[in-house]
């Protein structure tokens, strides 16, 4: 359970008027509950995340919402991406495997 | 471990206020929540990271000048980036679909595979989708694209296109064959192939719009004392006269012998230039020639002279 004053302590540098602007605008989403927010791990390095974004990169809090927007667009193709491989390595037969990698790096791979 | 001056690019005697904008600067280029998939950069940004920690600290910035820590002195436990969980199952809350859109549809596999199974499409739906067209571009004779003719393209893949040029094709001309461009997606109708028509140069038939030209060599005789010749023709060559009197660059009209008349268009002219060819040296015409007196002396060049 990582309450709102514990990611205060975590992440260095970040103000409770900011954390708590970030999550009204939805940047940050943590679970609602009767004792307050509750932030899971992926929470944490978001915020984290937007306080480099915002002090060290020196994206402005207006451009803040459409940068997540593409990096959490860039994360999902990833992701995917990750899913696709792991799909493939579970089901594909040696060879096919092999013949998309050829496929894909434009060359014969030599035989495993 | 280097030191942390060199890794950010500054003097030993930097104010904090360049170390911020040098940590600013180097930050933007190897962030690795911007660098994904990108080891070297988070390598780099690690180092760049602990170097601002020292430095951007006064009280330690002292200490390490002072040689009492070195450069990982003060080096922290990395803490996990962003990207560490953006990537797994649970960067998925954040996924721009929403926290509980579930995995895969129907449309991200026909994305990824689409390819597979029949060619690209493109920005199309779950619907039917037309095929993409196809551009291609073929070189004709001369002769084929005034008269019209259909010949066989051959596709970088393999397949023959029949390409039917009507009569009066011109230079640039992109003809539309429905149907023949890429498959159709979901049942969707297939693209058309745009075949760009380039035409070859004549050894000596020009085009001009419907006309057609031509520089026709004439002996001597035959220009000053007229008589039949046969003039070469898009359709086959004709007979024509020609008119007693004539010399280089009279120009003879044969009317429709150019391009035929086509889509409500009539035809066009076939324009001949005459051009006197002497030939090969000939004693009697040199003899005439010593002892002729011209009717009409005259100089040839009497323009240039006027201009000069």
């Amino acid at each position: 359970m990582i309450s709102i004053d514990l990611v205060l302590t975590l992440v260095s540098g970040l103000q409770r008027p900011d954390l708590e602007r970030w999550i009204v605008h939805r940047l940050v989403l943590p679970d609602s509950t009767a004792g307050g927010y509750v932030f899971r791990e992926v929470d944490v390095a978001r915020v984290r995340l937007i306080r480099e974004l915002r002090d060290d990169l020196l994206v402005n809090e207006e451009a803040l919402p459409i940068v997540l927007s593409l990096l959490d667009q860039l994360y999902e193709v990833r992701r995917r991406m990750r899913e696709l491989g792991q799909a493939l390595g579970r089901t594909a037969p040696l060879e096919v495997r092999q013949a998309i990698a050829s496929q894909l790096t434009g060359h014969i791979e030599p035989d495993l | 471990m280097d030191d942390p001056y060199t890794t950010l690019g500054v003097k030993r005697d930097a104010s904090q206020d360049d170390i911020r904008r040098a940590y600013r600067g180097l930050a933007k280029k190897h962030h690795p929540d911007l660098n994904p998939g990108n080891a070297k950069a988070e390598d780099r940004f690690k180092t760049i990271s602990a170097a601002n920690e020292l430095l951007s600290d006064v009280a330690k910035r002292a200490r390490f000048d002072a040689g009492e820590i070195d450069a990982a002195g003060q080096e922290r436990p990395p803490q996990p980036t962003y990207r560490d969980y953006a990537e797994g199952a649970s960067g998925r809350r954040y996924s721009p679909a929403g926290p509980d859109a579930s995995g895969w549809n129907a449309q991200d596999l026909g994305d990824m595979f689409g390819s597979m199974f029949g060619g690209d499409h493109r920005g199309r739906g779950d619907g039917p989708a037309r095929g993409q067209d196809e551009r291609y571009s073929f070189t004709t004779d001369f002769l084929d694209a005034v008269t019209g003719a259909t010949r066989r393209l051959t596709l970088p893949d393999g397949r023959t296109l029949d390409v039917k040029l009507p009569p009066g094709t011109s230079n640039g001309q992109v003809l539309r064959l429905r149907g023949q461009g890429a498959a159709g997606w979901n049942g969707g109708t297939s693209g058309d192939a745009l075949v760009e028509i380039a035409i070859a140069p004549h050894p000596f038939f020009t085009r001009d719009g419907n006309d057609v030209r031509l520089e026709l060599p004439v002996t001597l005789t035959e220009a000053v004392l007229g008589g039949p010749v046969e003039v070469p023709t898009p359709n086959g060559p004709v007979r024509m006269r020609v008119p007693a009197r004539s010399d280089t660059g009279t120009e003879l009209r044969l009317r429709g012998r150019g391009v035929p008349a086509h889509a409500g268009q009539d035809a066009g002219d076939l324009y001949a230039t005459l051009r006197v060819v002497l030939g090969k040296p000939d004693a009697a015409l040199e003899t005439f020639l010593q002892t002729w007196k011209p009717e009409h002396p005259g100089n040839p060049r009497h323009s240039m002279e006027a201009n000069r």
